[in-house]
C-alpha cells in the first residue's frame, strides 16, 4: 500500500452468512396479537390446495438475529451517508432525513390508493403541489407522475408521441438516438413500437447537427436527446434541432436524467422541448436505495396532453381535487394505481425546502463538477474539452499506456475512501471516468478526492500491479464475474451450492 | 473555488447555454422552508385523510401487521443512501440481501429463479407476458377477467405496440377461470395463458390443470399473485412457468398506491429471458464468497435496444423490505398471519351472510378477499359506512358492470373482531334502512 491515503483506514467487520444458513427450527421474530375469532381450518378451507407444510426452506431467526444479520450487511455498503459517491448521470446528492420522517406520516404511508377520493385530498394535495412545481421548473403546460422510475417515463413520453402521431394520422416508423444516450433510451423506444435509428456524435462530442438534418424525415416520430449530454455538455442548438424536428412534424424528446444541471437556471420549455422526463430519484434527491424506488413523472406541452396516462390528477369546480379516469385520448395505464406516491412526497419536500433557491443548488453541482475538472486535467486526458455542467468525462488513455484502464482506477479509488466514478459510459468515450459530484460535497471532500485520483494517477504510473489489483481493503477482492454468468447460482438451496 | 478554476462569475459556468434560454428570475416555488416547517406542511396533508376509519379494502393493496425493525433496517444510510450494486466490493449488503430475496421468492412460489425487482405487480405481469412471447415466438395471449383490471389495462399498454392481441378468458358461476371457454381458445397460436390466484375476486384460481391445459398447446402458464400472504398457506403455482407477484404485503405501507415491489419468477431454462436485475454467487481470486449482478447482457445498459426490457431504477429498498419482513416472520409467522386472514375472512363472510338479502358472489375457496352481492347498490351503502367511520367493500360494478351489487371485502389480521362486528352491524343497518335515508 502506498499513496495518502486521508481519508480512509481499516476497520474490522463482521462476518455474516445466508439468512438460510443461520435459521434454526423453532425460532421467529414476530408475534401477532392472539386469533380473537373461530379459527378456520386451512385443510377444509383449501383441500388440495392447501400448503400443509409450509414454506419449505423459508428461515426461522430470532428477532436480534435479524437485525444483527442486515446490520452487518449494511456495514460491507458504502453510501452517500459515508461520503462522495461521485457516479456520474446518477446525480447521487444527499437524501434529507426529513423525507423520510413525513412519508412515513399516519394519514400519508397508511392510504389505501381505493380509498374514497374526499378522504385522500391530502394526498393529492401533495401531488397537486408537486406538479406546479415541477411545471414550473421545466417550463412545461401538463404532467403525468404515472411512470415508476426513468425508463417507464421515456416509454410513457414516447407513447404519447405516438398517440399524437396516431391521431395525425401516421404514427411514423423510427426514433432517432444518439450514441451518447442510455441504453434505457434505445430499449424504451423498442416496446414503444419504434425502430431506434442512431445518430453520431460530432467531434466536439455534441449530436452532429448536419447529420440529424439529413436523418430527419417524415418516417421519423421523434428525437430523444439528453441535454445536457451524459458528457456534461449542453447541447447548444437543441431549439434549432426542435425547428428542424417540427418542421417535418416529428417532435422533440429529452431526457432529463441530467436536470441538475439546469434546475432553476433553463427551462428545457423554452427551448422547444415537447415532452420530458424527471428522475426524481437523481435531481430530486428521493433515495437511490440500492437500486430504487424512483419515480419518473413526465412533463408535456399542451398538444400532448390529452393523451396522458390514466388516471390523471384532475381540480373539479369545488376546488376538490380528484383522480379521473374517463379519459377517451389516452394511451392507457402505465402502472397500478396512482404512482410512487411516497417518492412523489419526498421530492416535494425536497422543493419546499430549496424553494426558488434550488437554483443555487444547480449553481453548486456546476461549480463542482467544474472545480474537479481544473484540478485533474492534465493528469487524466480529456476527450471533449467544451464547458461543462453538472458532471465531466475523463478517459484513461494516458494511464492505459501502463496498463491500467478506468475500472482498475475505479477500484483504487475505493481504497481511498470513495465510491468509484461511473466506468465505461457513455459509450462514445474508451475508458470512460464519468464523474459527477453533486452539490453536496464541500470543497473539503472534493479536494479530498482530487488528492485521491492523483494519487492514483501517480500510482499508474510508478506501480501499475497495485492499481490493477485493487481493491486492497475491502471484504472481498474482485469477483470471477466470469464464471458467475456461465455457471449463474442465483438461490441459496439446502444441498448447500451457496 | 471559481477564482482557481479561472470564472469570475457563476454566470461564466452557463455560458455554454445560449443566454436567450439563460432564466433571468427566480422560480416561483413555495419555499424555502425549514425542516419545522416542511413537517408542519406534511402533517396537515396527512390530516386531510383517512385516518381514523375502518377499511375493509384490499384489491391489489393490503393492510398488514409491519414491524418497526424493518423501517429501522430500511432507514440505515448504507441501504438508503446507496446505488445499485454495480461495484460488487463495497456493495456485498445490498446484493447479499438481493440473493436473500431471490431466494424467499422462489421458496414463496415453487419456482426455481426470480428477479430482484420489477416496479409492481402490473409492470410485472405485462413484463411476464413480453416474457413468455419472446420464448414462445407467438401473438396471442389469453388473460382472466378475473384478472385485476388495473393490471389488465397495463398489459394492454404494454402489448399494444409489441404485436400481441389480448383476449379475455371468462369467469365460471364459481369465480374461478372458465375452463371451457379456456379450452375452447387455446389454439396453437397463444403465447400464454394469464391466471391471477387469488384472483381478483378473492378465490384461489390456481390448480394444476391450467398448467397442463396451456402446455398441451404449446402455450405457457403465467400466474399472477398480488396477494403475497397466501403463499403462506395455498399451495404455490409450482406448475406455472412463470410467476409475477406483487410483494407489497410483505412489509411495505399502502403508501397512496407506492412504492411496492413486484418480482417475476420462472424456471432455471428461462432466466435469459427474464427482465430484470440479478445477483449470483461468484467468489474472488481467494475463494472468498460474494454476490455480483448477472447476466447483465439481458439488460439495457449492455444490449439497449435488444435488451430484455427498459427497466433500470427498480425498487430495491421495497425488495429489501419484503425481505427483512419475512425473516422477521420467519416460516411460522407467515403461516399464522395467513391462518389469521382466512379465519378473519371467514368470520367476516358468515356474520354477513347472517342479513338478510346478503349473498355469497362466488363460492370457490378464498383466502382474505371474498365477494359479496348486497341487496343495495354498494356505492349507496358505502356511503353509509362511511358516516359511520367506515370505508367499506370495493363497488365491483365500475369494472365489471356485469357484477352489480358485487363487492369485494378485504379482513387481514389488522382488522379486530370489533372492527369486523362494527363493519357488520353498519352494513346491517344501511341495507335495511329505508332507502330514502341513506
Amino acid at each position: 500500500m502506498s499513496g495518502t491515503m486521508t481519508k480512509s483506514s481499516r476497520h474490522v467487520s463482521q462476518n455474516e452468512g445466508l439468512l438460510f444458513e443461520k435459521s434454526s427450527p423453532g425460532k421467529r421474530a414476530f408475534d401477532l396479537p392472539p386469533l380473537d375469532v373461530p379459527a378456520v381450518d386451512p385443510a377444509d378451507a383449501f383441500g388440495a390446495n392447501h400448503r400443509s407444510e409450509g414454506v419449505e426452506g423459508f428461515p426461522e431467526l430470532s428477532e436480534i438475529e435479524v437485525l444483527r444479520h442486515f446490520t452487518r450487511l449494511s456495514t460491507w455498503n458504502y453510501a452517500i451517508d459515508l461520503g462522495m459517491y461521485p457516479l456520474g448521470s446518477c446525480t447521487m446528492k444527499y437524501n434529507p432525513r426529513v423525507n423520510e420522517f413525513v412519508a412515513r406520516l399516519d394519514g400519508l404511508a397508511t392510504e389505501h390508493p381505493l380509498q374514497p377520493q374526499e378522504l385522500s385530498q391530502g394526498c393529492l394535495k401533495i401531488m397537486r403541489l408537486l406538479e406546479q412545481c415541477l411545471l414550473e421548473i421545466t417550463g412545461m403546460d401538463a404532467l403525468t407522475m404515472q411512470p415508476a422510475a426513468g425508463a417507464q417515463g421515456e416509454l410513457t413520453g414516447l407513447l404519447l408521441i405516438r398517440a399524437y402521431l396516431e391521431e395525425q394520422g401516421n404514427a411514423r416508423k423510427k426514433v432517432l438516438i444518439p450514441d451518447s444516450a442510455h441504453g434505457t433510451n434505445p430499449a424504451s423506444a423498442v416496446i414503444a413500437g419504434y425502430q431506434v435509428e442512431k445518430i453520431q456524435s460530432d467531434a466536439q462530442g455534441r449530436v452532429d447537427f448536419e447529420k440529424l438534418r439529413e436523418n430527419v424525415t417524415e418516417e421519423v416520430a421523434a428525437l430523444m436527446i439528453t441535454n445536457p449530454s451524459t458528457l456534461g455538455i449542453f447541447e447548444h442548438r437543441i431549439a434549432d434541432m426542435a425547428a428542424i424536428l417540427h418542421a417535418k412534424g416529428a417532435l422533440l424528446y429529452m431526457d432529463g436524467a441530467n436536470m441538475n444541471a439546469l434546475a432553476g437556471v433553463a427551462k428545457p420549455g423554452d427551448f422547444g422541448v415537447d415532452v420530458m422526463h424527471l428522475n426524481l430519484h437523481k435531481t430530486f434527491s428521493t433515495p437511490h436505495g440500492g437500486g430504487g424506488p424512483g419515480a419518473g413523472p413526465v412533463a408535456m406541452k399542451k398538444i400532448l396532453e390529452p393523451f396522458r396516462p390514466i388516471p390523471v390528477l384532475i381540480e373539479k369546480e369545488t376546488g376538490e381535487l380528484a383522480l379521473d379516469e374517463d379519459r377517451p385520448r389516452s394511451i392507457g395505464r402505465m402502472k397500478a394505481f396512482a404512482g410512487n406516491f411516497g417518492v412523489l412526497l419526498r421530492a416535494l419536500a425536497y422543493i419546499l425546502a430549496y424553494g426558488p433557491g434550488i437554483r443555487q443548488a444547480t449553481e453548486d453541482a456546476v461549480l463542482n463538477a467544474n472545480y474537479l475538472r481544473k484540478h485533474l486535467e492534465g493528469v487524466f486526458a480529456l476527450p471533449y474539452s467544451l464547458p461543462t455542467m453538472h458532471e465531466v468525462v475523463f478517459s484513461d488513455s494516458v494511464q492505459n499506456k501502463n496498463g491500467v484502464n478506468t475500472m482498475d482506477i475505479a477500484k483504487r479509488l475505493i481504497d481511498y475512501g470513495f465510491h468509484p466514478y461511473t466506468t465505461a459510459f457513455p459509450l462514445i468515450v474508451p475508458g470512460a471516468l464519468m464523474i459527477e459530484p453533486t452539490e453536496s460535497e464541500s470543497k473539503e471532500e472534493c479536494d479530498l478526492f482530487i488528492e485521491a485520483m492523483r494519487a492514483i494517477a501517480a500510482e499508474a504510473a510508478s506501480n501499475p500491479d497495485l492499481v490493477k489489483h485493487a481493491p486492497h481493503t475491502t471484504r472481498i477482492g474482485r469477483l470471477d464475474e466470469v464464471t458467475a454468468a456461465r455457471k449463474p447460482i442465483l438461490r441459496w438451496r439446502p444441498s448447500g451450492n451457496s | 473555488m471559481l477564482s482557481s478554476i479561472g470564472a469570475k462569475s457563476i454566470e461564466d459556468l452557463f455560458s455554454s447555454i445560449p443566454e436567450r434560454f439563460r432564466l433571468r428570475e427566480a422560480l416561483k416555488l413555495p419555499g424555502p422552508y425549514s425542516e419545522a416547517e416542511i413537517i408542519q406542511y406534511f402533517k396537515e396533508r396527512a390530516r386531510e385523510s383517512a385516518v381514523g376509519y375502518t377499511s375493509f379494502l384490499g384489491a391489489g393493496v393490503y393492510n398488514h401487521l409491519r414491524s418497526v425493525i424493518t423501517d429501522v433496517i430500511i432507514q440505515r444510510g448504507e441501504f438508503l443512501t446507496s446505488y445499485t450494486p454495480y461495484q460488487a466490493e463495497i456493495s456485498q449488503g445490498t446484493l447479499q440481501a438481493i440473493f436473500e430475496f431471490q431466494t424467499l421468492i422462489c421458496q414463496l412460489t415453487g419456482q426455481e429463479v426470480a428477479n430482484a425487482s420489477m416496479w409492481d405487480g402490473s409492470t410485472a405481469t405485462a413484463e411476464a407476458v413480453l416474457m413468455a412471447e419472446r420464448i414462445v415466438r407467438r401473438r396471442r395471449v389469453l388473460v382472466a377477467r378475473s384478472l385485476h383490471p388495473q393490471y389488465r389495462d397495463v398489459l394492454k399498454t404494454y402489448a399494444r405496440h409489441s404485436g400481441l392481441s389480448v383476449e379475455e378468458i371468462p369467469f365460471a358461476g364459481d369465480g374461478t377461470l372458465d375452463r371451457k371457454a379456456l379450452d375452447s381458445a387455446l389454439q396453437d397460436d397463444v403465447a400464454a395463458v394469464v391466471v391471477q390466484s387469488p384472483n381478483f375476486f378473492g378465490t384461489i384460481d390456481y390448480a394444476p390443470d391450467l398448467a397442463e391445459r396451456a402446455h398441451s398447446s404449446g402455450a405457457l402458464l403465467i400466474v399472477v399473485v398480488t396477494e403475497g400472504v397466501s403463499l403462506g398457506l395455498v399451495r404455490p403455482p409450482r406448475e406455472a412457468d412463470i410467476v409475477a407477484l406483487e410483494g407489497q404485503s410483505f412489509g411495505l405501507a399502502p403508501s397512496y398506491g407506492g412504492p411496492f415491489v413486484g418480482a417475476i419468477a420462472t424456471h432455471e431454462k428461462f432466466v435469459r429471458q427474464l427482465p430484470g436485475r440479478l445477483a449470483g454467487l461468484a467468489y474472488d481470486s481467494q475463494g472468498r464468497r460474494g454476490y455480483v449482478l448477472t447476466l447483465a447482457t439481458r439488460e439495457q445498459h449492455i444490449r439497449r435496444e435488444k435488451a430484455t426490457s427498459n427497466i433500470c431504477t427498480n425498487q430495491a429498498l421495497c425488495a429489501l423490505a419484503a425481505t427483512v419482513h419475512l425473516a422477521l416472520l420467519g416460516k411460522e409467522g407467515l403461516r399464522e398471519m395467513a391462518e389469521q386472514n382466512l379465519s378473519k375472512a371467514h368470520f367476516a363472510l358468515n356474520e354477513l351472510l347472517k342479513i338478510p338479502g346478503v349473498r355469497l358472489g362466488f363460492d370457490a375457496p378464498f383466502f382474505n378477499e371474498f365477494t359479496v352481492v348486497l341487496p343495495r347498490p354498494v356505492d349507496a351503502v358505502n356511503r353509509h359506512l362511511l358516516r359511520e367511520g367506515i370505508i367499506g367493500p370495493l363497488a365491483l360494478n365500475a369494472s365489471y358492470p356485469e357484477l352489480s351489487n358485487h363487492a369485494l371485502v378485504c379482513v387481514t389480521e389488522v382488522a379486530a373482531r370489533s372492527d369486523i362486528e362494527k363493519f357488520v352491524s353498519a352494513l346491517r343497518m344501511a341495507v335495511t334502512l329505508p332507502q330514502d335515508r341513506q
